[in-house]
């Protein structure tokens, strides 16, 4: 099976990411659809800023904004921001744990195809009638009067990418919890596998909520039930609490991974341990659990009286003192330390006080009296872009960077990188920054224009300017993913020099049994450890050679995706009337549930390589790794 | 891996220890049973004998839950090694669900 070194036509690459079950390939999946909807996401932000340009613009109708507005949240958080971390996820966890897979890599492929799906039909709605335009938390009152099919496409998009984010939330928490190396006990693991572990487990507990809500509304709109009307004893507060009750910790589930990810790069590019490990590993848990007490603070201005507002404000301030703790290991891990600064290192240095930024006026928004004067204005939008972008974006384009070499096997190239950052970095400051005080001076958000007379048409042109400097920054990133995978130049096992735990011990890419041997983790920082007292293979090992066991690829996934997707579109069309949407929609179904008895029936025992086959492939590994140090030299010293 | 099987050769006192281990898993097994038939009576005699509502509710919700913990710890094996983080799971879960119900009938809706 040592088979993955032929070369293989397009049709059938195709065919093998489409049937594949391993984890580095599905984490490729992820970041190509995920990077793609990113894409989607921007044009639509880009779209928003061209129509705020100047007062009084027409560039897009209000009704066009409306869906404008809603598609480029609802896109960001669900379709790109999330499935990018899932990438990551993906692709480096099981190897800082040492494993050779997931604990479910059938259940992997089929979370990443759900997403897919799901994704696909939500934004399928800008062909067939019109997208959502009740804004990323849909509030019931609004979605409920919508017309036309676009809160159809987001309830029912967003139920079937939701199964897909809760299927892989559950796979790595088995797969953390039951698949580490001999060794690896839990406070040895690395900062990234923590976060992935503590985001799986509020995706666990949150995403139950959203699906309740969803399935609510999907009733409401499809099916004539009133939960949430008011005019037929419903309530329309419930859905507010169902969201963000889902909606808070959603925000940490984008977060954790992010802070996991600049973890890694502090304790590799300042070439130290993390200072305050274990400080690092509890901060991350109690966010996580604090996570879930704070969700009314979106709600200040409802009316929920005094004291669940008081206690709300508190909870939340709480929260800023596990992530100061982490600011303050992170600012002390840099201290002292040998940095480098390589483009991943830019990102997380830039971090840290754009986020901090972020947090401030996170703190400011607690107090509920100040609060009611935020509300609904561009001092919230401000806010949350400086967390979510100045935090998760900058992450995932820090990890773009940092991964990409253990994921393709070749490096992006620094000096273009750097240049993303600085326009990406300053054009982020330049369109957010200034939306505090166009918050602050009254402009209310989610409008689709402002009058000549308002004061606001300074601030809101260089918002648009710095917009557009974000986005040649995205698009010299592009660029630079093309140049680099033209040129093709191979890395070896470590191309920064100085990777600390597991991934960095095996070559870029890893075989696709990851790891020949278990390795033996003998303490914090694995790969460093060995580096250190010489060991040249960057290993000891927990087993001697010997065969081993491999799920086979499947194509059921795509399938019982595929029945979700087209039963989707029969219970939307069933509303209207149309004969042929009923038996669509039993249709589909039957499809997923066909697909899933097909699997539960025929076994599927996998194969097994054999300790030749892995004999001979180390060989090919080793050959290759010789031919690289002889010619040019790879990575970066 | 997964699918390697191993014979398993015990000795006489490892063997001894299991047997000794599975009888006294089987005691607390029917112990807790008998407890749990008890328990049952107990909610019966309760609806029977026609307290007040808001004594009933309360006590058959209390007995349920007793229920569930017996249950959990002595039928699914929750009481055995390795089972930590799934319990840990569960409570915070629990934990989760009752302060969101909690807050929300007393702070947000009284």
């Amino acid at each position: 099976m040592s088979s993955n070194s032929q070369k293989k036509g397009f049709g059938a690459t195709i065919w093998d990411y489409m049937t594949t079950v391993d984890h580095k390939k599905i984490a490729i999946l992820y970041l190509i659809s995920g990077g793609f909807f990113f894409l989607v996401g921007g044009v639509e932000a880009m779209m928003i800023r061209i129509q705020l340009m100047k007062a009084g613009n027409d560039f897009l109708s209000a009704g066009t904004y409306n869906e404008v507005l809603t598609m480029h949240g609802t896109t960001m958080i669900f379709l790109a921001a999330m499935p990018i971390l899932l990438a990551f996820m993906n692709a480096v966890s099981p190897l800082q744990i040492g494993a050779r897979d997931v604990a479910f890599p059938f259940l992997n492929s089929l979370g990443f195809w759900l997403f897919f799906f799901g994704g696909v039909f939500l934004n399928l709605s800008w062909f067939l009638g019109g997208a959502p335009d009740a804004g990323w938390t849909n509030y019931a009152s609004l979605a409920l009067a919508s017309e036309g099919h676009g809160i159809d496409f987001y309830s029912l998009g967003l139920t079937i990418s939701g199964f897909g984010t809760l299927i892989a939330g559950i796979n790595f928490l088995v797969t953390i919890i039951n698949m580490r190396a001999p060794g690896m006990t839990y406070m040895r693991m690395p900062l990234f596998t923590w976060t992935t572990f503590v985001a799986s487990a509020l995706i666990l507990l949150a995403f139950p909520p959203l699906t309740v809500g969803i399935f609510f509304m999907v009733f409401d709109r499809l099916f004539g039930a009133n939960f949430f009307d008011v005019t037929m004893g419903g309530n329309t507060i419930i859905w507010e609490h169902f969201f963000w009750i889902f909606g808070h910790p959603e925000v940490y589930i984008l977060i954790l991974p992010a802070f996991g990810i600049f973890s890694e790069i502090f304790a590799i590019f300042s070439r130290k341990r993390l200072f305050g490990y274990t400080a690092l590993v509890f901060a991350t848990i109690l966010i996580g659990f604090y996570g879930f007490m704070v969700w009314a603070h979106h709600m200040f201005t409802v009316g929920l009286g005094p004291t669940a507002n008081a206690v709300f404000a508190l909870a939340t301030m709480i929260i800023a003192v596990p992530t100061g703790i982490k600011i303050f290991n992170w600012l002390l891990t840099i201290w002292g330390g040998n940095i480098s600064f390589t483009v991943p290192m830019i990102y997380a240095v830039a971090f840290i006080p754009s986020f901090v930024a972020g947090g401030v006026t996170g703190v400011m928004q607690a107090i509920a009296p100040l609060d009611y004067q935020l509300h609904d204005s561009y001092f919230i939008v401000a806010h949350f872009h400086y967390v979510i972008v100045g935090g998760v974006v900058l992450a995932i384009l820090a990890g773009t960077h940092l991964y990409w070499p253990k994921m393709f096997g070749t490096m992006l190239s620094e000096k273009l990188g750097k240049w993303t950052f600085w326009f990406f970095f300053i054009g982020f400051h330049l369109t957010f920054f200034i939306q505090h005080f166009l918050g602050l001076m009254g402009m209310p958000r989610r409008v689709y224009t402002f009058g000549a007379d308002q004061g606001w048409d300074l601030f809101n042109a260089i918002s648009s300017a710095g917009a557009l400097l974000m986005a040649i920054g995205v698009i010299i990133l592009l660029v630079n993913v093309v140049m680099t995978v033209v040129k093709g130049e191979r890395v070896g096992n470590d191309p920064w020099g100085d990777g600390r735990t597991l991934e960095w011990a095996i070559p870029s890419p890893p075989p696709f049994y990851n790891f020949a041997q278990t390795p033996l983790v003998r303490g914090l920082d694995p790969y460093w450890i060995e580096k250190m007292e010489g060991n040249k293979e960057g290993m000891v090992y927990a087993e001697p050679l010997g065969d081993i066991h491999m799920p086979n690829g499947s194509f059921i996934p795509f399938v019982i995706s595929l029945g979700m997707f087209i039963a989707a579109f029969g219970a939307m069309y069933h509303m209207d009337g149309h004969v042929w949407a009923l038996p669509v929609l039993i249709g589909g179904l039957a499809i997923t549930f066909g697909s899933m008895l097909v699997r539960s029936l025929k076994d599927d025992l996998g194969f097994h390589i054999s300790k030749e086959e892995l004999i001979a492939d180390n060989e090919r590994i080793q050959r290759e790794a010789r031919a690289l140090e002889g010619g040019k030299k790879g990575g970066l010293k | 891996m997964a699918h390697d099987t191993h014979d398993i050769h015990r000795s006489r006192a490892e063997f001894e220890f299991i047997k000794r281990k599975r009888a006294t898993e089987m005691r607390g097994q029917l112990t807790s049973f008998a407890m749990m038939i008890f328990l049952t009576l107990i909610a019966f005699t309760v609806v029977a004998a026609d307290f007040s509502n808001y004594l009933i509710v309360p006590i058959i919700l209390l007995l349920a839950a007793i229920q569930v913990v017996l249950q959990l710890y002595n039928f699914m094996h929750m009481s055995n090694k390795g089972h930590g983080m799934m319990a840990f799971f569960m409570f915070s879960g629990i934990f989760v669900a009752f302060t969101i119900v909690l807050t929300m009938v007393t702070i947000v809706w009284w």
